[in-house]
Order: structure tokens, then C-alpha cells, then sequence
């Protein structure tokens, strides 16, 4: 199953086709409120690529030996939101002792992904696809890869704004969004692609 | 049946193993912190509103540690949280000098108004619709209360026209000065005793001011001669304390022939009794600028006007 193409294949999907922000609309509180500077966006990117893949990672033999045999797929949900914020605290203390450096890094970042979306949509998403483990940790990691891409993009436009005139109503958050709306339509142009027809 | 129970259990299990998985790793990686990081976080409110412009509580409790945040920067926790902080940290919350909003406006030109406002009841509003509110004075008090909305310390009313800040409620966070559309409200430093103040913003020529107001600075000069520590100057037709080296002797009030000029910290409210005998005093005084008697005498019941209105 995960043969090389197959990784590829769901890589590009994961970071371009079927990018979690603006193609899946998931993780978008962070992506309008982390993005007005890309160097804070990209720490947030950063963490978002680290607690996807590891979420996907630890998430996968929970539904493969532990859900599916007692035939509890209903409970995903309840169970992936507790091990993604069980996982999150983690991850912060062992950071926090371990690689101070790379905690001081991700700083604040990390215990906001407790509640994105988009870290529960990728590990719900890879039971939905049955991938098996390696493709999960993969779609994990170029999920984050997709959303660190779209929000420096966001990022580095929204700071042009500070330079930029617009109508005095559409300044600050309004413009934002209309940007937002904008960056979604660019990346509407890879669902050509069609690079899943590999899959079948 | 048993699937509810085999969910039950595997929740359970799977929520007591996380938890088990933590408190283990608490301590395992535990990391030595500045204890005092940790009581300064634990009597703060904790609901990381983030109103003090750090990230949540903790991210406020390390910066105050470093020395980086004040200790009475937590909004919602107010002065109690300050002084238990200060305490923590072993200095007194009054340490620096505590600053107050002054609203810089007596509303002293609320009677000389160029129409009648009838819109929205917001000061923000009614600056936009053209001349700039109703109010004949371009720089004074629209009183419609946008900073009494913005306060979060109920501190600052509109009394009569005009905002007045309750000195012992502000916490200096700048909200009102933020949000008013005139920009006539300023943090200046509390002293609470003979704190001079110029509650003025008008920068019109003198002739133009004293057609809109009742008692709005003209610029006359007369509290920057009468100042002997040359603390007071007059910067575009509008006088201004230098805090650095006023003395608070209160030479300038008793000079002030528009009876401006106030002591003791608070800008007293200028009832309508209070403004109106002095209204035909004081042009006469400023246009001939020796009618020094006229002067003296006015000063006189200046000074004890306000501090009987304090007490």
C-alpha cells in the first residue's frame, strides 16, 4: 500500500490539492490570528507540522488495536481529542526538559494546537482513508507542511497591508479575509492536478 | 449494552492511562522554575484574557519575574492581584509613580455648541459627521461617553457633559486614552497631594477659544510667568505641565485668568455655577492683560474652590 508513489502522491494532496486551510477549511482560527507576522506564523507552522505528525503517529495504533477490534469507530472523535490534548501537554513538558531550545521555539504555538481543528481532522481523516501507518504519519507531517506553506504565504501578504491604502472599512480584519478568500481561489487551481487518479 | 460499557471502560482506562502518562511526566520532567513565577501565577486570575499583552497568565507571571511587566498590569485581577504580586516580588505596588487618565477638557464650551447632535450616542459617531461633533470647541469633551464605555474599571463617567475620571478607580490602562476621538485624555503622574493640572487641549488662538469655551486655555502666558520653577510652558496656545519640575506650589492656578488651571489632582467638576460668574470675569481680565486686581482676586477663590469640592 504505501508504496513510494502512494507517499508522494498523498504528500502533494495533503500540502496542495487538499490543503487543510484553504481547501478543507480546517485550522482557520489560527490561520487568521497567528498570521499577522510571518515570523510568529511560521513558529506556528512549525508546531503545527510537529503535533500533526505525532499525532497521527500515536493516534493510528489507538484506532487499529484498540477502537476497531472492540468495534468502538463511533468513539473516535471523543478518544483522538483525548490523546491529541493528552499529547500536546506531553510533548510540552518532555520538550520543555528535554530540548528547551526547540520548546523556547515553538513557545506559545504549541499548547494553542490543542484546539485546532486541523490536528483532529488529520487523524480522523486517516482512519477515514484507512491509510495504514506510515501514510498517516506522512499525511500528518505534509498536512503541517500545507499549512506552514499557506499561512507564511498569508503571513507575508498580510504584512504588506500595514504599507498598502484600502477603504478605511475594510481595514485591518476585513481586507484580511477578503485575502484569505483570494489565496483560497490561487490554491483552487491545483484541485487540476487530479494526482489521486495514481491511486486507484 | 456492552458496547456502552466496553466504551465506558475503554474511555476510561484510556483517560486514566493519559492522565497516569502526565503526572508521571510532570515530575519526571519537571523543570526548576523561579518559585516566584509559580505564586505570582497562582494568585492571578488564570483566565488568560491576555489584557495585559502578555500570552495568558504565565506568559504574564515569568515576564513580571524578569522584570519585564509591572506588577499591576493584570486588569482583571485589579489592585488586590497587584498588591499579593507586589508582595511576591518584594516591592510596593506604589513604588513607580502611579499614573492617572486626566481628561483635559472642563467642558467649560458644552453650552456653545455650532448644531444639535442627534445621532448616535458614541463620541466615536459623532466626531465623524462633519464639524466633527456638535461641540463649537475642536478639542474639547464630545461627552457621549465612548470612554466610559471603554473602561473597564468603571473609573471614568461623564458627569455634566463632560468624561471625569475617578482617580482612585483608574488603573492607568489606557483604554480611555485610546479611544477617544479627540485625544484630550492623557495618563499624567498621581500625586495626591498639590497636583497641578491644566485641564485644557485647546490649541485655538486665544480670541477663538474664549468664543467656544467658558474657561478653555488662550494662551495668555500669564501661569508660565507666574511659575518659578519654569515648569509650565505654552506650546501652540495651550499650557503645559512639565511634571518633572513642578513643585506644585500653585502659583500658575492663582494666576489663570480663565480659572483653569486646578490643584490637588483633580479636575473639579465644574458645576454650572461655578463656570458662568467667571465666563464675563475672565474676558474682561485677559483683554486688558494688566487689570491686575481683577486677576488677584479670582485666583483667591480658585484655589479654594476645588479643594472644598474634594472633600
Amino acid at each position: 500500500m504505501s508504496s513510494f508513489t502512494t507517499l508522494i502522491t498523498v504528500a502533494l494532496g495533503a500540502i496542495l490539492v487538499n490543503n487543510f486551510i484553504v481547501a478543507q477549511f480546517l485550522g482557520i482560527c489560527p490561520f487568521m490570528g497567528v498570521s499577522k507576522k510571518v515570523e510568529t506564523a511560521s513558529g506556528m507552522g512549525m508546531a503545527v507540522i510537529f503535533v500533526m505528525g505525532v499525532a497521527s503517529a500515536v493516534c493510528w495504533p489507538i484506532n487499529k488495536f484498540i477502537l476497531e477490534p472492540n468495534n468502538l469507530i463511533f468513539m473516535q472523535t471523543v478518544v483522538f481529542i483525548l490523546v491529541i490534548a493528552s499529547l500536546v501537554q506531553f510533548i510540552e513538558m518532555f520538550l520543555q526538559k528535554s530540548m528547551p531550545s526547540l520548546y523556547e521555539a515553538l513557545g506559545v504555538y504549541l499548547p494553542l494546537i490543542t484546539t485546532n481543528c486541523a490536528v483532529l481532522g488529520v487523524v480522523l481523516q486517516n482512519t477515514q482513508n484507512s491509510y495504514d501507518f506510515i501514510t498517516s504519519v506522512v499525511y500528518g507531517v505534509t498536512g503541517g507542511i500545507g499549512f506552514l506553506l499557506v499561512i507564511v504565504l498569508f503571513a507575508s501578504v498580510r504584512e504588506r497591508d500595514e504599507f498598502s491604502e484600502c477603504p478605511k472599512a475594510f481595514e485591518g480584519f476585513p481586507i484580511a479575509l477578503v485575502e484569505a478568500g483570494l489565496l483560497a481561489l490561487a490554491f483552487l487551481g491545483f484541485s487540476g492536478l487530479d494526482i489521486f487518479r495514481f491511486m486507484k | 449494552m456492552t458496547t456502552v460499557i466496553i466504551a465506558l471502560v475503554v474511555l476510561a482506562v484510556l483517560g486514566g492511562v493519559f492522565g497516569l502518562v502526565l503526572a508521571i511526566a510532570a515530575k519526571v520532567f519537571h523543570v526548576e522554575k523561579d518559585p516566584r513565577e509559580e505564586a505570582i501565577a497562582g494568585c492571578l486570575p488564570g483566565a488568560n484574557c491576555g489584557g495585559c499583552g502578555f500570552p495568558g497568565c504565565s506568559g504574564y507571571a515569568a515576564a513580571v519575574v524578569k522584570g519585564e511587566a509591572p506588577v499591576n498590569a493584570c486588569a482583571a485581577g485589579g489592585e488586590a492581584v497587584a498588591g499579593q504580586i507586589a508582595e511576591i516580588m518584594g516591592v510596593s505596588a506604589g513604588d513607580s509613580v502611579r499614573m492617572v487618565a486626566q481628561v483635559r477638557c472642563t467642558g467649560g464650551g458644552r453650552d456653545h455648541t455650532q448644531y444639535e447632535y442627534v445621532g448616535l450616542q458614541d463620541c466615536l459617531a459623532a466626531s465623524r459627521v462633519p464639524g466633527g461633533g456638535a461641540l463649537g470647541c475642536a478639542y474639547g469633551c464630545l461627552g457621549l461617553g465612548s470612554c466610559e464605555k471603554a473602561c473597564p474599571f468603571d473609573a471614568i463617567h461623564v458627569k455634566n457633559g463632560v468624561a471625569v475620571v475617578d482617580e482612585d478607580k483608574c488603573k492607568a490602562c489606557n483604554k480611555c486614552v485610546d479611544i477617544c476621538p479627540r485625544h484630550i485624555i492623557a495618563l499624567e503622574p498621581y500625586k495626591t497631594r498639590r497636583h497641578v493640572t491644566v485641564p485644557c487641549s485647546s490649541k485655538d488662538k486665544g480670541a477663538d477659544a474664549r468664543k467656544v469655551c467658558d474657561n478653555g486655555c488662550i494662551g495668555c502666558s500669564l501661569c508660565v510667568k507666574a511659575c518659578p520653577k519654569e515648569a509650565i510652558a505654552v506650546e501652540g496656545n495651550l499650557a503645559r505641565i512639565n511634571y518633572e519640575t513642578c513643585i506644585g506650589c500653585g502659583l500658575c492656578a492663582q494666576k489663570c485668568p480663565r480659572k483653569l488651571i486646578t490643584i490637588d489632582g483633580k479636575v473639579p467638576e465644574v458645576k454650572p455655577a461655578a463656570p458662568k460668574p467667571a465666563a464675563p470675569a475672565a474676558p474682561k481680565a485677559e483683554e486688558s492683560k494688566k487689570a491686575e486686581p481683577v486677576e488677584i482676586e479670582m485666583p483667591k477663590e480658585k484655589v479654594k474652590e476645588p479643594a472644598g469640592k474634594n472633600e
